[in-house]
């Protein structure tokens, strides 16, 4: 998912190495050499194991022995997760099988030529920057159907199916459109993601602000914000300007409900030109041409984030990987809070407090992987009410699993996130276009920085968005997904 | 000896023969087969013949990097060179005569070090270097000090036409140093007799360069031009690391080789990518014959 986090700083040692190394690469037409071995191999199946007994505490199946593969993403919920609690757990289960463990930060460098070569890995966190088309996968076949291991009984209730211990719309969101018309679950959303607008409680304190509610409330605050020498608003339009088109639908979905998304998502003739869309992208731009500052669109997410917690940015949109990512520049007594992004009129169609909160962070078990049972059994653990809670305890964050995180001391941010999460009751909504059609994203994001920047106005903003929609619309080579 | 003279031979070349075929020439060759198929990098590739060229033609970022080849294709060469031309000129002949030998200009040898110290620099640290002294704000190299002397901040990397003169200035302070030791080793072979002679007769520093250095380099100036040249087709590496937005704001600064990028390994479109490689194949191609049909004169002998 790529509103997943990244790895602050973007670009260490070995992205740049590996920037170079693609240089080499692509200097000349040289691509082909890196499908020389791939296109000729991409036919050949790998062979895979026998599946062991079935059994009360093996319910999918799994030759005990098998090694699997394990990819992690390495981005802001780190790898700690992987190596100290799901890893043990799998080996807990099955002692005479070997989890090999890699950690990455461009999964689909390390992996297409893995896929193409036809031995991928049992299990991938498909998240970060480079992440690999999910629709690509789904299309090709590469995805294990996931319906066993959602219909298999749970570990720590082997009364109550898989599917039954994480909160509604997991599965659904991890379900994609087959080649045969069908509709199968393919992908596990493990973390309980909620996106907003963050501000630090201590300067809001201090400064006798209160969260606004709703748009009138907003602007007034930004002018009090920048009569203070804050910069009231920003986001980074170098790396992270899908955080702001995720604010401008957000707040579109607030104006005229939800079914805006779903005729985004389901690229519905003219689905962009819709008024709300058109007034939120109005709305924003007027914040972006008053209340922001025009270098922004220069520095990176990490940049722009190093200010909040410098004192010299007061709102920055982002989801709550925030709190962690920045836990080592966070100065103490910070307290990231979490707003909903405010509606615009008092007839908008959805409360003030109504929100964008969905599974985040991708995980996918090969199914032309050796070993795809294991691969399951792996979720299965990470499912459970001991894997789930070793992630939150690791990492800080929510999963899907809400009896991991029973009774489990947040940090403030966090906590804040799950807090309005609950206010939001069932106006939770979420959006998928940037995972099925990463083209609309990277047009959206351009438009979005046009447009926050003061290059275009609104209209123009969905015009060119809406351009480029119709043209995935007629692309027949894109398969196309509905909601 | 005669007889045993081909698999002698052959012995030699097959090795490297096999490994240029199949690393080279045969992922070349592949290159083209993808490129009529509408293969997304895992399953097997389908022919589609050449839709992936149609849809080439009216792919705006496609356009819009050819259009900033073409501005590197001619900045890149010319002010790179002119800048390397005029450094060599002065370690090498700009300064005074001693003994009837012409001598660079005074710490002629601590400048020939320092010049070619940005290409000992990986390019992807180069950019990221350049990421510090153009950051738009007080913590940019430049704009904190224009920012301490109370101007508004200068936003290279933003504004749409100032972008791609940023990276532009940043390929050419790069590229400087090799060609300043390039032409120094051709003005080295040119004889001091020549320099004597034409001083002599009265020739000030500006005739020498024009009159003497400029036609007996040409030579390496030809290389010079063609290598520069190629190397604006390439620009990835900068155009990645340093822009906004991967080529951005809005497509201001990109290049092929960015979009190729972004065509495979963003959106999985491996033929489309490929496609725009063979285009690019061609483009480079079409420049190096061109360049060297036209600067080919004839050379002079000394």
């Amino acid at each position: 998912m790529s509103n997943t986090p990244e790895q602050p700083a973007a670009l260490d040692r070995r992205t740049v190495l590996r920037r170079a190394a693609a240089v080499g690469m692509l200097a000349t037409p040289a691509i082909g050499l890196l499908s020389a071995c791939a296109t000729s191999g991409s036919d050949k199946e790998n062979e895979q194991v026998a599946g062991g007994t079935k059994s009360e505490k093996n319910p999918l199946g799994v030759k005990e022995d098998a090694p699997i593969e394990v990819i992690i993403f390495n981005g802001g919920y780190g790898e700690k997760y992987a190596t100290d609690v799901h890893e043990p757990l799998y080996k807990t289960a099955f002692p005479k099988s070997e989890v090999k463990h890699q950690a990455t930060q461009a999964v689909s460098t390390v992996l297409q030529p893995r896929f193409a070569g036809g031995n991928p890995p049992e299990f991938v966190n498909n998240s970060g920057e480079k992440f690999l088309d999910f629709g690509a996968l789904v299309n090709d076949g590469q995805l294990q159907d996931l319906t066993e291991l959602w219909d298999a009984p749970s570990v720590d209730d082997p009364s109550k199916k898989v599917r039954d211990t994480v909160i509604p719309g997991v599965v659904e969101q991890g379900m994609f459109n087959t080649a045969d018309g069908g509709r199968k679950p393919f992908v596990l959303y493990y973390v309980s993601t909620v996106y907003g607008i963050w501000y630090s409680g201590k300067l809001f304190k201090d400064n006798g602000w209160t969260a606004p509610t709703t748009w009138e409330q907003f602007k007034a605050l930004c002018e009090q914000i920048k009569a203070k020498g804050i910069t009231p608003y920003g986001y980074a339009g170098s790396n992270a300007a899908y955080y702001q088109w995720n604010v401008i639908l957000t707040q579109a979905a607030k104006i005229g409900g939800t079914d805006v998304l779903k005729n985004i998502d389901n690229l519905e003739d003219g689905a962009w030109k819709q008024d709300a869309v058109k007034q939120a992208a109005e709305a924003w731009a007027e914040i972006g041409a008053k209340y922001s500052d025009k270098s922004f669109e220069g520095l990176k997410h990490t940049d722009v984030q190093l200010r909040q917690n410098q004192g010299k940015l007061a709102f920055y949109p982002s989801g709550d990987w925030l709190e962690n990512e920045q836990k080592k520049d966070t100065p103490a007594g910070f307290t990231y809070q979490l707003m909903p992004v405010p509606g615009l009129t008092a007839s908008d169609k959805l409360p003030a407090t109504a929100i964008r909160a969905a599974g985040g962070e991708g995980y996918f078990v090969s199914s032309k992987s050796k070993n795809p049972r294991g691969g399951m059994e792996y979720m299965r653990q990470m499912l459970s009410k001991a894997g789930a809670r070793g992630f939150t305890e690791t990492v800080g964050a929510a999963t899907v699993v809400p009896a991991g995180s029973e009774g489990f001391q947040f940090p403030p941010g966090v906590a804040s996130a799950q807090a309005a999460l609950k206010a939001a009751g069932k106006d939770v909504f979420n959006m998928l276009f940037d995972n099925w059609y990463k083209e609309l994203d990277t047009e959206a994001r351009t438009a979005t920085n046009e447009l926050m920047f003061g290059r275009i106005n609104a209209d123009a903003f969905v015009e060119r968005i809406q351009k480029r929609a119709d043209a995935i619309k007629k692309d027949s080579s894109v398969t196309k997904f509905k909601r | 000896m005669r007889h045993g003279k081909y698999p002698f031979v052959i012995g030699f070349l097959i090795a490297p023969v096999a490994l240029y075929v199949t690393f080279v020439i045969w992922p070349y060759a592949q290159a083209f087969w993808i490129s009529m198929t509408n293969w997304r990098g895992l399953s097997a590739p389908q022919f589609v013949g050449f839709d992936n060229y149609r849809r080439l033609l009216d792919d705006g970022a496609f356009w819009k990097a050819v259009q900033h080849h073409g501005v590197l294709l001619l900045a890149l060469p010319l002010i790179t060179i002119a800048i390397a031309l005029f450094f060599a000129f002065q370690l090498n002949v700009g300064g005074k005569s001693s003994g009837g030998q012409r001598q660079g200009v005074w710490g002629a040898k601590f400048y020939r070090v320092v010049f070619f110290f940005p290409q000992v620099l990986a390019v992807a640290i180069i950019a990221v270097l350049f990421q510090m002294v153009y950051r738009p704000n007080e913590s940019g190299l430049i704009n904190g000090v224009l920012m301490k002397f109370g101007l508004d901040p200068v936003l290279f990397l933003v504004k749409p036409n100032l972008a791609l003169w940023s990276i532009i200035a940043v390929l050419v302070w790069q590229a400087v140093g090799f060609y300043v030791v390039l032409f120094s080793a051709g003005m080295a072979s040119i004889p001091g007799e020549i320099y004597e002679a034409a001083e002599m007769d009265g020739a000030s520093k500006v005739t020498l360069f024009f009159r003497v250095t400029l036609p007996l380099l040409w030579d390496t100036l030809q290389v010079a031009w063609v290598y520069l040249g190629i190397a604006a087709f390439d620009c990835f590496a900068i155009v990645a690391v340093l822009s906004v937005d991967g080529g951005g704001p809005d497509g201001a600064t990109t290049v092929l080789a960015m979009e190729i990028y972004r065509n495979a390994f963003v959106y999985s479109k491996y033929g489309y990518a490929s496609a725009m490689g063979v285009a690019l194949f061609f483009l480079t191609i079409t420049f190096a014959a061109l360049t060297l049909r036209l600067t080919k004169r004839e050379s002079v002998e000394y």
